[in-house]
């Protein structure tokens, strides 16, 4: 084995990996530097983090890579899309590190007018979704605008025909906004001079126009793609100044037909739609004229003989009078039997109101009250009487029942008293005999009390031999202090008195009274010696 | 002096909107129908609105002017256009 390969390698050069990654590199990219390939966008992977674009393009056998880069793709003015078919122009590149190669992208175009138009279907709708189409923003083109904006390039067959109508119509001002209709910047240019021509203000040095007509002549598709851009479209719906669209011939249609306020089917087309035709008006004019003063005339002629047929029919003053002047002479005969008619007429009225008045009189009221008021006057009285009555048979049955019960006091009290009398005459007698008795009783008591009081006197003491001794006033002397000597007394006997003077005396030793004792050594009585 | 008052507004009007009621004005004195007052005002004005319509028609002067533009895009003025040579 190792000998019959030996031979083969020794012919064959060897080549290290890098050599040979980098002799095919070379080969690949000498010779690819510059391919069209045409191929369906498969595996689309948008702008990823770093801006780069990666997708494949495939047919239906092969296969390869592709990328654009990020400063490429913001230039392209076909987006690319999962499963458009494009023509893609670039380079082939590989990759040493992966023996893998790829096509980097310069500019991409839809392959074919069927991919072309599917794009623009696409763009269509979504932009019809936004309600840039809708038929509530077209406006009125104006009848006969004073200045008309154009934006189409300034050279070509579509100015002049433009401009050729306009003067065959109506001359008007026109303002062109020059723009390139194809290539590049094309799209860019028309939509800012359908801004342009918003942005400048009424009476300003430029005059703002009052429509605005965008056109070009007839091309390929691809030569009408301009028109088609979004940029286009959306200033062309945007627009505050009505615009009329005339882009390629009759038979082609571009997004700023739809966007357009009127669509016009050639830039011819789009003159005659702007301006009407100047001779017709002039004659529509002048046959309104016509007819407006002719009108006129009529109408006056029309009056004027109204008025002779009236003036003729007028009667005369006193065919008018006669009339009236009758009526008046009617009335003049009817006005004073009428106006007694009608005062008598009042008269009644006002006899009927004061007999109503009369009854609604406060005097009858009066009367009526009065006569309530005797009513209730002699009830009052009747119902006096009455009670008078009843109030008198009360007091005489009251009397009555007080003469019986007087009567009956009486009846008692009299019983009563003789009762009382016999009884105090019992009493009395028994009071006397009584009285009688117990004065007897007493007059025997004193007798014997005053026996006693006889025998225990003084005078009876003084029958027995005492001696009653009174000093000068009368006063008893009971002590021989009081006996001083020569004193004057009076000795009292039972049967008379003496007086006396004391010549001398001495107290007593025996039994004096124990009342006396403390007087008995102030002096001497006549005491002493009677003892 | 007070009809032109009444019409001062004839002057401003466009032409189409003259027009019409220029229109509407002859058919009403052609129906007949508007008292003499009236339609001696209404006359007047539509003197006013032919004169107004008149002038707007007579003002056919065809001036082709093209849009200078600056650097930046922005209109700058005009100059006039002669696209037949």
């Amino acid at each position: 084995m190792e000998r019959e390969s030996q031979p083969a390698a020794g012919n064959a050069p060897e080549w290290s990996v890098s050599d040979l990654s980098g002799a095919l590199k070379r080969t690949i990219e000498d010779n690819f530097g510059f391919v069209r390939v045409r191929g369906e966008i498969s595996g689309y992977r948008g702008p990823v983090a770093s801006g780069h674009v990666y997708f494949s393009l495939k047919d239906t056998n092969a296969k390869i890579d592709a990328v654009i880069w990020k400063g490429v793709f913001g230039r392209l003015k076909t987006r690319p899309q999962e499963g458009l078919e494009v023509i893609a122009t670039g380079k082939i590149t590989t990759f040493a590190g992966k023996s893998s190669y790829q096509i980097v992208i310069d500019s991409l175009e839809p392959a074919g007018v069927g991919a072309l138009m599917a794009l623009l279907e696409e763009r269509r709708k979504r932009l019809a979704a936004e309600g840039l189409f809708a038929e509530e923003r077209k406006q009125l083109i104006p009848y006969l605008p004073s200045v008309i904006g154009v934006v189409t390039s300034p050279t070509g067959a579509v100015i002049r025909d433009i401009l050729h109508r306009l003067e065959d119509r109506f001359p008007r001002r026109v303002l062109v906004w020059p723009v390139r209709v194809q290539g590049e910047t094309s799209a860019a240019e028309v939509a800012n001079a359908i801004t342009g021509f918003n942005a400048l203000p009424p009476g300003g040095k430029i005059p703002r126009p009052d429509v605005i007509i965008v056109a070009r002549g007839g091309g390929s598709l691809e030569d009408l793609m301009s028109f088609n851009e979004e940029i286009v479209v959306r200033a062309a719906a945007a627009s505050d100044i009505p615009l009329v669209s005339a882009v390629g011939h009759e038979t082609d249609t571009t997004l700023i037909d739809f966007a357009a306020d009127l669509r016009a089917p050639t830039p011819t087309g789009a003159a005659e739609k702007v301006v009407p035709v100047r001779a017709e008006l002039m004659g529509f004019v002048a046959d309104l004229a016509r007819r407006h003063a002719g009108a006129m005339l009529r109408l006056s002629d029309r009056r004027r003989n109204d008025l002779r047929a009236l003036a003729r029919a007028l009667p005369g003053p006193e065919a008018v009078l006669s009339g009236p002047r009758q009526r008046l002479d009617l009335a003049a005969a009817r006005l004073a039997p009428a106006l007694a008619r009608n005062a008598r007429a009042h008269e009644l009225a006002l006899q009927g109101l004061s007999r109503r008045l009369e009854a609604r009189s406060p005097r009858v009221a009066l009367a009526r009250l009065k006569a309530e008021l005797a009513g209730f006057a002699r009830v009052l009285a009747a119902a006096r009487g009455n009670a008078i009555a009843a109030e008198r048979t009360r007091i005489a049955h009251a009397r009555e029942r007080l003469a019986t019960l007087e009567a009956r006091a009486r009846n008692a009290f009299g019983q009563s008293l003789v009762q009382r009398r016999d009884r105090a005459t019992a009493l009395s007698q028994r009071a006397e005999r009584a009285f009688g008795q117990g004065v007897n009783r007493r007059v025997d008591r004193v007798g014997s009390l005053w026996a006693l009081v006889r025998s225990l006197g003084p005078e009876a003491v003084l029958a027995r031999g005492y001696a009653l001794i009174r000093d000068e006033a009368g006063a008893l002397v009971r002590s021989i202090g009081e006996a001083q000597p020569g004193r004057a007394l009076s000795v009292q006997l039972a049967d008379g008195r003496f007086d006396v003077t004391v010549a001398g005396g001495e107290p007593g030793t025996s039994r004096p009274a124990p009342r006396s004792a403390a007087r008995k050594g102030s002096g001497s009585t006549t005491q002493g010696d009677l003892f | 002096m007070s009809e032109e008052n009444v019409n001062a507004d004839v002057a401003a009007l466009p032409f189409e909107a003259a027009l019409k009621e220029l229109e509407g004005i002859v058919a009403r004195l052609e129906r007949g129908d508007v008292p003499l007052e009236e339609s001696i005002a209404i006359y007047t004005r539509g003197e006013a609105l032919k004169a107004r319509c008149d002038a707007l028609l007579k003002q056919a002067e065809a001036r082709i002017e093209r849009i200078t533009l600056g650097a930046d895009g922005k209109p700058t003025g005009t100059t006039p256009l002669d696209v037949d040579n």
